[in-house]
């Protein structure tokens, strides 16, 4: 049954450690994470950055956990939700507020948006503004790895909302049979908008669903970067030596509201207040023995790169409407 | 048919949720399907309250799952009830295009007329609120060219309850077009309930220099439109087809017969779009020898719809490209 198989992935997984350092440097990417969303908000909140937005805040360690245990050559394939995997992913912040802001400078020219963000020259595919839009794309990058016969993986960020879409089943029923290395990463922040996880699966985890098709499942926190780590660094070597891929659900819990018009009718202010109190970068900054004052510095330098990035989207220019045609076709 | 000159004014999506409630409590088959429209109320709110006052058994949350949506509808309306399904933005009726295009469509005559499939299929559509290219589509000449589906787009409150009421009442699939930027326009709206047929017209403005026949938000442009042109001595007609499959083209042949000359405003591409069966319409017409000028459509440009704010706005048609574009083919500056 798929439990055992899960619960000795799991084992396997908590033992692989992280340096001090790597933590350190993991805890920092939270924080610029945390404080970039809470910035874009605010600008939102001003009328500089318009649309919809998804914020993560609260999901930070999933992001960090799972790009830390990728490499540079890897690819990456995000949901809507998605800025934290793009900055965990090595994105520039600057940027990245550029494309919120509509601008010519941001990563797709202002023509995106925070939905949309993709980093190509970084093997970054993009985020999505489909649910369960990336799993499909994702087997083609798998295919194409194996085509051209390189180290590579591919990761593919979906929520527990998007594992009920038939690109989801489709998908990984097609990695399985081809043994694709591509890791299916699934962030359970209990809601798809306001469906909660219970109510939309019959089952208890999301990972069970991998034994339907023959390939590892595993559940893990998502809210302890190391537990991520070790489960994406577990997948990617088994996808790298031919082993096929793997679906990891990582258990986290978004803060804030789907997006900014969500009244969250569908929750209480207990079950957020719980969650908060199991928050990720206070988590690790107490198992990192930080102090306040530590702490407070490293927010600090994350709120100064956050300022830089903000001040120079500011100062780029917006596109030009006389391009407006550009970049349909090549 | 009450008229639209109520006294009582609501939104558009007030209008909307008013169709649903009242075809709800009078019709017990009709129940409501789709994602977040529970609690929520839905992403724009259309159905705010209604699952308090009907329950989840006639306002259903489900899963993020378009096919299945789509399907259960079919299924549901196959056997005897009146689904209304709500597909949260038109741009995810890809995830269910086959079944509404091989199932829905298809199940009444290739059943040889046996079996009827009377469900609706409500989504917001269109571009304007900075959502970018994955929500922002305007797909609706996709369903036209589909026999079997009815495809409507109201342009105002009174039309948007009418039309509704008519929809859910209607015996065929219907896919009903909401226009996001529309949801909060407010209008008279007759507190009875009451249909519009579909496939009727309406002539929303009298003229004769001029037929824009417009379709959906552009209908409210095409009046701010009119304004500004009536102050140049302009008196343009506008004609909105309400409901583009079928759609019953004599009035707007007529109007074109009256002014011979026609713009044709829509919000979607214009290589393919629904401008060009309307163009084709009047040319193998009768108002062919009536014309004056070409007849010119005014629609998006062929690009998805851009994220940035300038960019987006000038991607489709505004007030202005509708005036300029008036003026040229009445003054003959074509
Ligand atoms: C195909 C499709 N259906 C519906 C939506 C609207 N929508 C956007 S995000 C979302 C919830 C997604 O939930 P989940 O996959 O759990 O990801 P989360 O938002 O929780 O990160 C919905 C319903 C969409 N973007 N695409």
């Amino acid at each position: 049954m798929a439990k055992s198989k899960n619960a000795q992935t799991s084992q396997a997984a908590a033992k692989r450690k992280l340096s001090e350092k790597q933590l350190h440097d993991m805890l920092y990417t939270m924080m610029l994470i945390r404080r970039f969303e809470e910035k874009a908000l605010d600008l939102y909140s001003l009328g500089k950055v318009h649309g919809t937005m998804h914020l993560s805040i609260g999901q930070e360690a999933t992001a960090v956990g799972a790009s830390g245990a990728l490499t540079q050559q890897d690819y990456l394939l995000n949901t809507h939700r998605g800025h934290g995997h793009c900055l965990a992913w090595g994105s520039q912040a600057d940027l990245m507020m550029a494309e919120f802001m509509g601008k010519e400078t941001g990563y797709c020219r202002g023509r995106g948006g925070s939905m949309h963000i993709a980093n190509v020259d970084a093997n970054n595919l993009g985020a999505n503004g489909i649910v369960a839009g990336g799993l499909p794309i994702s087997v083609g990058v798998g295919l194409s790895i194996r085509a051209r016969n390189t180290e590579q993986v591919v990761m593919v960020v979906f929520g527990d909302g998007a594992s009920n879409e038939g690109a989801f089943h489709e998908s990984i029923n097609m990695a399985s049979i081809w043994n694709l290395p591509v890791i299916f990463l699934c962030e359970n922040n209990q809601y798809a908008m306001s469906m909660p996880v219970e109510k939309s699966i019959n089952i208890d985890r999301i990972s069970d669903r991998a034994a339907a098709y023959g390939i590892e499942g595993v559940t893990v926190d998502g809210n302890d970067p190391e537990a991520v780590y070790a489960a994406v660094s577990s997948a990617r070597q088994r996808a790298v030596a031919g082993k096929g891929p793997t679906l990891i659900e990582c258990n986290t819990y978004r803060y804030m509201g789907h997006s900014k018009s969500d009244r969250q009718a569908y929750r209480t202010r207990d079950e957020v207040k719980a969650w908060m109190d199991k928050d990720p970068i206070e988590r690790l900054v107490a198992n990192l023995g930080m102090s306040k004052e530590d702490k407070d510095a490293l927010f600090k330098k994350a709120e100064a790169e956050i300022a830089k990035a903000v001040e120079f989207a500011e100062a780029s220019p917006e596109p030009d409407v006389a391009d407006i045609m550009e970049g349909v076709y090549a | 048919m009450p008229s639209a000159n109520g006294t009582r004014e609501i939104t558009y999506v007030e209008a909307v949720r008013e169709a649903l409630t009242q075809s709800m409590q009078a019709d017990e088959r009709v129940f409501l399907i789709g994602e977040d429209i529970g609690v929520y109320g839905g992403a724009f709110g259309v159905s705010a309250g209604m699952h308090a006052q009907f329950g989840g058994e006639r306002v259903i949350d489900t899963p993020i799952s378009e096919a299945a949506i789509v399907g259960a509808c079919v299924g549901a309306a196959l056997t005897g009830m009146r689904p209304v399904g709500e597909i949260q933005f038109m741009d995810f009726i890809t995830l269910g295009m086959e079944q509404l295009v091989l199932q829905a469509a298809k199940v009444r005559f290739m059943f040889g007329g046996k079996a009827t499939v009377p469900m609706v299929l409500r989504t917001p559509g269109g571009s304007g609120t900075g959502a970018a290219a994955q929500h922002s589509e305007s797909l609706e000449t996709w369903f036209t060219h589909v026999p079997g589906l009815k495809v409507v787009m109201p342009s105002s409150p009174y039309d948007a309850k009418g039309l509704l009421m008519a929809a859910i009442q209607d015996e065929n699939p219907v896919i009903f077009v909401e226009h996001k930027l529309l949801y909060k326009i407010s209008g008279p709206v007759p507190e009875e309930p009451y249909t519009i047929p579909l496939g009727e017209p309406n002539i929303v403005r009298e003229g004769k220099h001029l037929t824009v026949v417009a379709t959906s938000i552009m209908v409210q442009r095409a009046k701010q439109a009119a304004e500004e042109l009536a102050k140049e001595g302009i008196e343009i007609e506008i004609v909105d087809p309400r409901t583009l499959n079928p759609f019953d083209d004599s009035l707007m042949i007529q109007s074109v017969i009256k002014t011979g000359k026609a713009l044709v405003v829509h919000e979607a591409v214009k290589t393919s779009g629904y401008g060009a069966e309307l163009v084709s319409r009047i040319v193998e017409s009768e108002a062919f020898d009536y014309l004056e000028a070409p007849v010119r459509r005014l629609a998006g440009l062929d690009i998805p719809i851009p994220y940035n704010r300038n960019l987006e706005y000038h991607a489709v048609p505004q007030v202005e490209n509708i005036v300029a574009e008036a003026r040229k083919l009445v003054r003959g500056e074509y």
